[in-house]
This record gives structure tokens, sequence and C-alpha cells, in this order.
């Protein structure tokens, strides 16, 4: 690997400066799982890693029935699947977290990361669109909000800018009966990378949906919503018939490529029925909420 | 030459200062710096699970993780399992049930199976292959590997 320094600041403001201060060629590690592959093949050669990992705020699940979920950025994917809050409240982001890669992987890979890196395929993504997730973003100008649906720009490409680190990831308290799934699928049984990934989560009035988002790994540029898709449930009872014809929309919002993993015809198909499960299942979890 | 840094951590329960420079791996460093050789390089990727130690008491892969970054960090590598020359649980069974042929993998799988023990000392076979899922052998078959595993969570269990 190239050299390169490194610094470890404990407080958001101090990352920040240290980000600004070294122009394009600083660089965030957290996990390091994708950074540190990418420098090894001397893709991506920062004179400056700032690691986040001692800064408390990024850090810390926070939750509160009220104002919802603080999720620190730098939080690694294994405790967030180990968190009884984030189990019972956001069991789709959870399982999306759960996920990636192997435990080793999940030991130092975070959400926060995830979203970062920006591959179509995060896994994490879809279930962030679907539960309508905010990124808290700090930068030299002080700090903005972006939702997770406005942050992609396209294939690892999003709107941060220069000295700006993702902070927080902000999701509301989920609403009486409602429930979120994440479920996609890959070319053998684990550790693999997304041919499709649907997160869903629903809210639930008796039978009727009040309220749903839809979020699409995999199929095109960016991760996406389909929102088509969502509309055409409100209203209705989710059943397998309503579930196959929303997986139908789901089908039209993607525009999937073919690559190694799966041709786009296949991605296609495949939307739909990963749709209608993610759909059947987060409304079964959301009965017994 | 980008300046070396000083790392104060604990290995295998031992406070351990060592000098690196950031570009270098935990793997790296707890080899070439420290001559602790256990831990194998194998794919640099993260793929094979042969570099696992264990941080913090989470299994990681030291391949992708700077030396620095252990500052302040409880690392266990193979050589803290057996306590003076007396084995631990899962390198006992490793030899009786042949868990290994050439060797290469099975520091990184002893770890991963080590931390799966502490939390889980029952584990189901699922739940070890999921366990190990980050660990890749090409000798075994993994079948024995996986016996292993619940021969000494058996062990462990009858302390």
């Amino acid at each position: 690997m190239h050299e390169f320094s490194y610094e470890a600041p404990t407080t958001v403001d101090q990352a920040v400066k240290l980000l600004s201060a070294d122009g394009d060629s600083a660089r965030i590690i957290c996990g390091g799982t994708d950074l540190l592959i990418q420098m090894r093949n001397a893709v991506r050669k920062p004179r400056l890693l700032v690691d986040v990992k001692a800064i408390p705020e990024m850090r810390q699940i926070s939750f509160d029935p009220k104002t919802g979920l603080k999720l620190g950025a730098a939080v690694p994917c294994i405790e967030i699947h180990e968190n009884q809050t984030m189990r019972k409240y956001y069991p789709g982001l959870t399982e999306a977290a759960h996920l990636i890669g192997s435990l080793q992987i999940q030991s130092r890979a975070s959400i926060g990361g995830n979203l970062c890196n920006s591959s179509p395929a995060a896994d994490t993504s879809p279930a962030l669109l679907a539960l309508g997730a905010v990124a808290k973003i700090a930068g030299p100008n002080g700090t903005r909000e972006v939702p997770v649906e406005k942050f992609f720009t396209g294939p690892g490409q999003n709107v941060l800018q220069k000295g700006e680190i993702v902070v927080q990831i902000l999701i509301a308290a989920p609403a009486p009966h409602s429930a979120d799934r994440y479920i996609r699928m890959i070319p053998r049984n684990e550790m693999d990378i997304a041919i499709v990934g649907a997160g869903a989560c629903v809210t639930l009035d008796g039978d009727k949906v009040t309220a749903a988002r839809i979020g699409l790994g995999a199929v095109a540029p960016t991760p996406i919503l389909a929102p088509k898709a969502a509309e055409y449930l409100i209203g209705k009872k989710l059943d397998e018939k309503t579930a196959e014809r929303a997986g139908e929309l789901a089908r039209e919002a993607a525009s999937p490529i073919d690559d190694m993993r799966g041709t786009a015809e296949y991605r296609r198909h495949v939307v739909g029925v990963l749709t209608r499960r993610a759909l059947l299942g987060a409304a079964e979890r959301a009965r017994q909420n | 030459m980008a300046k070396k840094q000083l790392v104060e951590t604990t290995i295998n329960g031992e406070p351990v200062e060592f000098l690196c420079e950031p570009r270098q791996s935990l793997l790296e460093s707890l080899r070439d710096i420290l001559g602790l050789t256990g831990s194998k390089e194998g794919c640099l990727t993260g793929d094979c699970g042969a570099c696992t130690v264990l941080v913090d008491d989470r299994p990681v892969c030291s391949c992708l993780m700077l030396g620095v970054e252990a500052r302040g960090k409880k690392i266990t590598t193979v050589e803290g399992l057996a306590e003076g020359t007396k084995l631990h649980p899962l390198q006992q069974k490793f030899l009786e049930d042949a868990s290994l042929q050439c060797g290469i993998c099975t520091p990184g799988f002893l770890m991963s199976a080590k931390s799966l023990l502490d939390r889980n000392p029952n584990p189901t076979e699922a739940e070890i292959r999921y366990a190990l899922a980050g660990n890749l052998c090409r000798c075994t078959g993994y079948d024995k590997i996986v016996r292993a595993v619940m021969d000494a969570a058996k062990v462990i269990q009858a302390r």
C-alpha cells in the first residue's frame, strides 16, 4: 500500500477540519472493508485517512419512541444485529445489516459506510429507502439533512461535498401497525453481492394499507424507490394478489443491466418476486405490532 | 517515509507497544513487527478469513484493519488460545477429528469458532456453519471442521 497519514479525531468538528484541510486527498475510514481493498489495488490513494470510529455520537444507537432513531453512521453492522431496539423496531434494516459479508466483515462494516460507498447493490440502502431514512451530514458549512432517496447521484457517487461526513442516520419511530422487511437474492447461499435487493415498509389499519414504501437495490445506477408500486397499495388489502400487482409495478421502476450475476431480464423478473415477498413479510410483522 | 506511530494495545492478555506505519495492516503488524506468525495471509481482500483475529472479542480480518487501529483494543490471536502447553478444546478437537490438512486456514477457523462458542456455548450445526461462513478451506470439505467445533462445545459445556 502507498504511504499515508492517519488521524483518529474524537469530535465531528475535528474530523471535518482534517478532511477539509487536506483537499481531495483525505478520506474517511470506518470499517475499511471497501476502502483498504481499493487502496491496496491503487484505485484510491488518499494522503490522509480520518478514522471516525472514536467519535462518540457516530458509535451510538439512540432510540426514543417519539423522536425516533439516531443511528451512528459508524456503528458496526454486528452491533446493529445484536441490538434489541433495532431488532424490535427496525427488523428489516437489521436483517439487511446482518447480510453484509461474513461476521468478520460485519464486525467492521457500518451502515454509514455502506451508504457513503454508494454501491447500487448496497444491502442496507433499499432498507433505508423503505424506512424513509435521512442522512445527517456535518461539513465545513454546518450540518444538513438529506433524505436517502436524494443522497445517491450515480454508481459510487453521492451528494457529499469536500469535508462532509455522514454523522448519523435518522429514522422516524415506527407508526403503530407498521414494520419493515428486507430480502435479497444472491447467486449462492451466503456472502455475495445482491442480484436484486428489495426493502419494504408498510403501515396497516386493520386490513388496509395506509402507508407503504419500497426500496430496490442492484437494478438501477443507484438504489431506488418504487413509488408507483407503493402508491398502488394505499387503501387496499395487502394479500398475494395485490402484492403480486405491486411487484409488477416495481418491475417498471427497475432499469437493470446484464452482468456476471444475472441478466437484466432475470433481474426484472426477480424484482417482482422479491417485492411481493418483502411486502407480504412486512405486512405479517406489521399485524403483530 | 510516513512517520511511524506508537500503538499501545493488549495482545493475548499482555499489554504491548509497537511502532508501525499507518499503511501497515494489523496482520503485517502482528506477523512482521511482533513475530506472531500464527495468523496467516490469504486473499488480502477479506474473503478467505485466514487472517481472522478477535478485536474486542469480535472476529475481524486482520488484513482489512490497520495496525494503528489496534490502539486501545484487546486483540486475541491463535497464539492466545492455549494455556501454556494445554491446548484449547477447539485445538484439541481439530487434532482429534482431523479437521486440517495443510493448516493455512486453521488459525482463522479456530478464532471464528472461539468467537462463536464464547457467545453461544451450545450452537446448532447450522449456527456453526453460518459463523464459519467467512472462513475458506480447500482441504477438508468443512465437515470435519464443523464436527470439531460441535465436539469442542461438548467439552466446554462439560467443564
